[in-house]
């Protein structure tokens, strides 16, 4: 009950306390807090939002996965960006160029996200492993690389088609598609299933296997690992490349089931976003699907926010400040539970040495 | 988190080169530099490389840098990592532009990227100092929370007066002014066009030429934090909380008010950063996403300096040169670096054979013959990898050196008055 407790009582007090801060800059602004909310639950129920919400909660998902991979090994795998555009980028390319029978196409255009994820996350995990280079600096720097070399790929002369005024890839012809699932409004990806087997997956690995087992003991404590037989480089190795692989599959649920193609102006960002779901949701399969899905009502809400006068952009700080509130409230909590834990083994000790006298006598 | 592995600097590198004073290694690796640039200048016929023009253009894009990178060394001294930097920064780009716009004067737009920006260093404090949270996980957080709000404040601020809610309005700058008459001399030699000579005369006419008080701040600033982190008492305090803060309070160093106190500098610098930004010449004013991860590549300048203020200054002029080069002349001025480059790797080669390094000698040369075989069978970079060349030169240096390297020794760890052990 308690540990229920522990999971579950500072993020339902961060949300609060983020809500009530955006209800105050909402205030300052001249805007109605009470308004704005019933705009934003109000527009669940409209048009193809409900949909739009599981979506894009299915790429968030995903990114999240990859940044809990990393955060097990406590490494910050900020690369993450550069990663899922450039393997989004690539896999729409050879999507576009291959021919093949359907469900062969798709999983072809898949593994090759997969890979490039996988290689552009192989770099800085080398450069962890045996030059000592902070993933932190070099995934940065790769990220930026990343958007130079998508740039080059796409031109009018290497693999791009200029169509109108917007430079895209080939289109993926159906047979690469990935079908989704059409509803009454809206369609729901058919990546959002894969999306819930490689959180499945994740959960099995890390809980289920002596690998997952390694991956968290080397993050826990690296000097224990080590003492236990487990090859510190090789976990960042392997750590680093298999959150990347992870973060190739992001950019497909949109590339294989609404834009059949990688443009410049397909979406960015998600990376970020990855890491901020996977400090909300505790690096727990669940807690990150949670975090996934109201990060993603957030970002429908605000277009439902500009329909009622509210500026858009409150949704960004209700984000940050949701992130920011629900780190320091686990703090708290562990804080407080940490002292109670030691008032209930002091009281348990004093009476200890009393009983112990006893006995002797 | 930053170097696992670092290896001691092993009895070869204390004799010769590393016997000398620091002072006199970084005159020897500037000489080496400009004369390396001078000859791939000449032999490749690319001008731009050491023209006063680049030098210029180099200054005005490190400065953002410059600032960030001071900024995330006041921080990381005090033991706290600070990548919240990009959104302090972005927080001193809206502040600068606010200020300068309502009080029309540079000036007080300095004042306000400052305010701003101390504000997100005063967050970060209260985030990992007070409440113990993960460095990253609150720098992560300030910077989306940074990008918010300056998002929502540009939309109720400046949208009703510029009409567009991505941009301020146009903001006044400051007075360029220049050294005289040492910038018509060096002016002079350039335009003489006399090998090496002409080069340095360029090199240096653009670090006197189109200066503003702004530039003329960022470059005291970096004697200044050196005086101050290693020469006074409160430096030294400062930088026991980053190496050794249960050390720090057994003397009776209040080890929260110094982290306090260095993250609340170092917001501010970052915010001057975001300041320099706002009063570049080319685009005066706020504008959605004009630091372009200039903070990130500010903290990259601080470890690539061995978190020291002469190094990061070196790893933020890099960048900026490398960054000036290729927005001035384009791809065929950084395909002429790669000239330079293959020059340097066999040098380098050379080196480590004397000292019977022979594999580490091996790697450089082929890495050299590689870097020359590319330069040999092409005739210009492509323009999207040109604009990322700094990235790449900062990886590549970054690989090469950053064994070397010796962060604070407590830095990211959680502090909690009178729990040490």
């Amino acid at each position: 009950m308690s540990r229920i407790r522990t999971a579950l009582l500072p993020p339902a007090l961060a949300i609060l306390f983020a809500a009530l801060l955006c209800a105050v800059a909402l205030m300052i602004s001249g805007a109605s807090p009470l308004t704005a909310l019933g705009a934003m639950i109000r527009q669940v129920g409209e048009g193809t939002t409900a949909v739009d919400i599981v979506n894009s909660a299915s790429i968030y998902y995903i990114v999240a996965l990859a940044a809990a991979i990393g955060f097990q090994m406590k490494l910050f795998n900020i690369g993450i960006e550069g990663q899922y555009r450039l393997a989004a980028c690539v896999a729409a390319i050879v999507g576009g160029l291959l021919v093949l029978p359907p469900v062969l196409h798709t999983l072809v255009i898949i593994l090759t996200g997969v890979l490039v994820g996988a290689f552009w996350a192989g770099i800085p995990a080398l450069l962890k492993a045996y030059r000592g280079v902070s993933e932190v600096i070099s995934t940065i720097m790769l990220n930026a690389v990343s958007i130079g070399v998508i740039a080059y790929l796409i031109r009018d002369e290497v693999f791009g088609d200029l169509q109108g005024n917007n430079i895209s890839t080939t289109p993926i012809p159906p047979s690469g598609q990935f079908p989704g699932i059409p509803t009454g409004a809206g369609t729901i990806f058919g990546m959002v299933f894969v999306s819930v087997l490689l959180g499945v997956g994740y959960w099995f690995v890390l809980n289920r296997t002596r690998f997952g087992f390694e991956l968290r003991a080397s993050g826990e404590s690296p000097t224990a690992a080590t003492a236990g037989g487990v090859d510190a480089k090789r976990m960042v190795i392997i750590a680093l490349v298999l959150s990347g692989a992870v973060a190739g599959l992001a950019g497909l649920p949109e590339v294989l089931g609404r834009d059949f193609a990688y443009t410049l102006t397909s979406p960015q960002g998600y990376g970020f976003t990855g890491l901020a779901i996977a400090l909300l949701g505790r690096n727990n399969p669940l807690g990150i699907a949670f975090g996934a899905l109201l990060w993603a009502f957030l970002d429908t809400s605000a277009l439902a926010l500009d329909n009622v006068g509210v500026p858009r952009d409150i949704v960004l700080i209700m984000q940050g400040s949701v992130v920011l509130s629900v780190v320091v409230a686990y703090e708290i909590v562990r804080r407080y539970e940490l002292a109670a834990e030691q008032r209930r083994v002091a009281a348990q000790l004093r009476g200890a040495p009393a009983a112990e006298k006893e006995a002797v006598a | 988190m930053t170097t696992a592995m670092t290896e001691p600097p092993g009895p070869t590198a204390r004799r010769g080169f590393g016997a000398l004073p620091g002072w006199a290694r970084s005159a020897i690796v500037v000489a080496i530099g400009v004369g390396l640039l001078s000859v791939t200048a000449t032999l490749t016929g690319q001008i731009q490389l050491t023209s006063s023009g680049t030098t210029q253009a180099a200054v005005r894009l490190l400065l953002p840098i410059l600032f960030a990178a001071l900024g995330g060394l006041w921080a990381e001294r005090a033991g706290v990592i600070n990548i919240g930097l990009e959104g302090m920064m972005i927080l001193g780009t809206w502040g600068a532009a606010w200020a300068g716009y309502a009080f029309g004067s540079p000036y007080a737009a300095v004042v306000g990227g400052l305010v701003f920006g101390a504000l997100g260093g005063l967050l970060h404090a209260v985030a990992t100092v007070s409440f113990g949270v993960n460095h990253i996980v609150s720098g992560v957080a300030i910077t989306l929370l940074g990008l918010g709000v300056t998002k929502y404040l540009s939309t109720l601020v400046f949208f009703p007066i510029s009409g567009n809610p991505r941009q301020s309005p146009r903001v006044e700058g400051f007075e360029t002014f220049s050294i005289q008459p040492l910038a018509d001399l060096l002016a002079d030699l350039e335009a003489g066009q006399r090998v090496l000579l002409s080069d340095v005369a360029g090199l240096l006419g653009g670090l006197v030429t189109g200066l503003t008080p702004l530039v003329v701040l960022g470059f005291v600033l970096v004697p200044a934090s050196y005086l101050l982190l290693w020469r006074s008492s409160f430096g030294l305090r400062l930088r026991s909380c980053g190496e050794n803060p249960v050390a720090a309070e057994t003397l009776g160093v209040n080890v929260y008010a110094y982290k306090y106190v260095a993250l609340i500098v170092s917001g501010g610098l970052a915010g001057l950063g975001g300041a320099a930004l706002t009063l570049n010449p080319g685009q005066l004013g706020y504008l959605e996403g004009q630091t372009g991860g200039r903070g990130y590549i500010g903290l990259a300048a601080m470890i690539f300096g061995n978190w020291r203020p002469g190094g990061l200054l070196a790893g933020a002029a890099l960048f900026g040169y490398v960054d000036g080069v290729q927005l001035r002349a384009g791809g065929e001025a950084v395909h002429a670096l790669l000239y330079g480059g293959s020059l340097l790797a066999l040098g380098l080669a050379v080196m480590w054979a004397l000292r019977r390094r022979w594999q580490t000698a091996a790697i450089a040369l082929v890495a050299g013959a590689v870097v020359y075989g590319i330069y040999y069978s092409t005739d210009t970079v492509p323009r999207e990898f040109a604009a990322y060349a700094p990235q790449i030169v900062t990886l590549l240096v970054l690989a090469v050196a950053s064994q070397r390297l010796r962060p604070p020794a407590a830095i990211g760890m959680e502090y909690r008055r009178g729990e040490g052990d």
